[in-house]
């Protein structure tokens, strides 16, 4: 029952929120790397995910490492799957897969594409990078469970800019219509896609309140802030009868100064100047790019 | 064909927990009694093709065998891509059900006809494609959708399609069906224009003109040794689809003629490049879009008359 994943406020003093800020700064570092080392990749979308990530799969999940397919499991899917390498990192972490693997990224014949894929990796449940699709896949997976009478439950992480897809609204009236309560939409409102503001090209504003004009039950977070996203999941389901969303306030690139709310980073790599700033700012050690073949 | 298709998914859901009906706001009536037997499982998803297909992958990803059922034109143009990516990449167990395939819905015009369904879902990795020519091969398709573990998708007319065999017929996947035998020529078809084009066999064959006519219920995996064996037997072929002549049947059919190096002289009758036209019957549709079997009996004889020689 959803009840039995609840987080007491109580609980959440015990958390020890630091190892999680530590878990946040060593995943930064790690896509950092994976990233500059593979020679591209989103590296500000990955960063604007990174304690939403660590909360959800340290402390809310119900997964395995071990028996990645387990039917009763709960589902996690990256529907803005241009942020693969925030998931690869956090499925290494997790023990799903071999942290050595990430040294592979970015070159030729590797199992971890720009996009994540199902059919390659353990703990990958959707193969997502065309946006607007994961969102709706997810609710396959959380009607399923009503259809089954199954208590697991469905997490799907979708980009600001993602919403401007109109399957994302079919699917929005869906879940609503459908009292999916055992599905949580996490929103990236980073406030950036490709080249500009949100606001400056299609506004999604006001996001929130669109949102409970669509039938779902909504909070607004800090999403890096680990103590609100603990305290916002340890609420599930916010009401029941209704599908959950979580409005995520986040900084596109937050981790690099220079990078957090720049358009211009979306798909870029620092030079080897901004680099050691980057370093700096990460708390690692400089890195070093070779050429690459 | 819609009842027979309808009536298949109302028994498979009977000995199979797993099926669900999927469909977009449409089967009024005809759904009725699955609906009262099997209300859970019977979703209706609005006007929302493309999150019908999403949804339906991710139920897929879960175990289910959804059957998603809506006009062939919506289903397959209006969700293409999440058919393409949240089906076919993924290779869920996913049923596509296009109703009203050609211009079975007659007087409704080019936005509810559907000649480009064949070439779209072809080209789709791991796809199979039924396209049944009478209600008891709607029905027998059905079943065997149900048996392939991956992404299909049956092509149907709509309600009254006549019956084109007399007797309980066994169906097997991959397979074409000779429904009459003949040396002069071979007709490649598919689908729900099979009676039209039966009705012109007949009159030729009155004519003394005999003609092999192949169907291919099963459109893709494509029955290339039957399409070779008739082109060996009669090296002449005429396809006839309630199609766009690129990228179907027809395209098919060329491609492995000329893949094969088979010296046969493939004609292919469909739509050239060009929407249905027209508003009226079915009956009145054929004629106007060059597919009656006044039309295709034509065809054949130009066709027989250039290999023999005259000019046609």
């Amino acid at each position: 029952m959803p009840q039995e994943h609840a987080i007491m406020e109580s609980q959440i003093l015990q958390i020890d929120v630091d190892e999680l800020r530590e878990m946040s700064a060593r995943v930064r570092r790690t896509i950092f790397r994976t990233i500059c080392l593979g020679g591209g990749g989103h590296l500000p979308a990955c960063f604007s995910i990174v304690e939403i990530l660590t909360v959800l799969y340290r402390q809310i999940l119900r997964v395995d490492p071990a028996d990645p397919k387990n039917p009763n499991r709960d589902r996690f899917i990256l529907s803005k799957g241009h942020a693969a390498v925030a998931l690869y990192v956090m499925l290494a972490e997790m023990g799903f897969i071999d942290a050595a693997i990430l040294d592979t990224y970015g070159h030729s014949g590797t199992i971890l594409g720009g996009h994540p894929d199902l059919h390659k990796l353990p703990g990958v449940e959707a193969s997502t990078g065309a946006l607007g699709h994961g969102f709706p896949f997810s609710m396959g997976i959380a009607l399923a469970a009503k259809l089954d009478r199954k208590a697991y439950r469905t997490f799907v992480v979708l980009g600001d800019g993602e919403c401007q897809e109109g399957s994302v609204w079919e699917a929005a009236l869906f879940a609503a219509h459908r009292g999916l309560d055992n599905l949580t939409a996490i929103i990236d409102y980073n406030k950036l896609q490709a080249l500009d503001r949100l606001d400056s090209i299609v506004s999604l504003e006001p996001m929130a309140e669109k949102w409970r004009q669509f039938g779902w039950a909504v909070r607004e977070v800090d999403g890096h802030d680990i103590p609100a996203l603990l305290d916002a999941f340890g609420r599930l389901p916010f009401e029941p009868g209704k599908p959950n969303m979580v409005v995520a306030h986040t900084i596109k690139g937050k981790g690099i100064r220079f990078m957090e709310n720049v358009p211009i980073w979306h798909y870029r790599l620092p030079n080897p100047e901004e680099m050691k700033t980057a370093c700096r700012d990460l708390g690692m050690e400089e890195l070093t790019v070779g050429k690459r073949e | 064909m819609r009842n027979a298709y309808i009536a298949a998914v109302h028994d498979l859901a009977g000995r199979d927990s797993q099926i669900l009906a999927l469909v977009a706001d449409n089967g009024a009536i005809v759904f009725d009694r699955y609906r009262k037997d099997y209300p859970e499982r019977f979703i209706n998803f609005g006007i929302a093709e493309a999150n019908m297909i999403s949804v339906a992958a991710g139920l897929a990803a879960c175990g289910k065998i959804p059957f998603a059922y809506t006009i062939a034109g919506f289903l397959t143009m209006r969700a293409y891509e999440q058919i393409r990516n949240d089906v076919c990449l993924q290779r869920m167990n996913v049923k596509l059900v296009g109703i009203g395939a050609g211009f079975a819905y007659s007087d409704l015009g080019p936005t509810h006809h559907t000649v480009e369904d064949l070439a779209l879902m072809r080209i789709l990795p791991g796809m199979t494609i039924f396209a049944p020519c009478d209600p008891q091969e709607a029905r027998q398709v059905t079943f065997a959708a149900a048996q392939i573990d991956g992404p299909v998708y049956i092509r149907l007319a709509t309600g009254g399609s006549p019956r084109v065999y007399d007797t309980e017929m066994p169906f097997e996947i991959g397979k074409a069906v000779s429904l009459h035998e003949g040396n002069d020529l071979s007709i490649v078809t598919t689908g729900h224009i099979v009676p039209e084009v039966l009705s012109a066999v007949r009159e030729l064959d009155a004519d003394g003109i005999q003609v092999l006519l192949l169907h291919y219920p099963t459109v893709k995996p494509f029955d290339e040794a039957a399409l070779l064996d008739a082109a060996d037997r009669t090296g002449l072929i005429l396809t006839v689809e309630e199609h766009s002549v690129y990228g179907g049947l027809g395209g098919i059919v060329s491609e492995v003629l000329a893949e094969h190096g088979s010296g046969a002289v493939c004609k292919r009758l469909g739509l050239w490049d060009r929407f249905p036209a027209g508003y009226g019957s079915y009956t009145w549709m054929k004629e106007h879009n060059g597919l009656s079997s006044r039309q295709i009996i034509s065809s054949v004889r130009s066709l027989m008359e250039c290999r023999n020689g005259s000019p046609s």
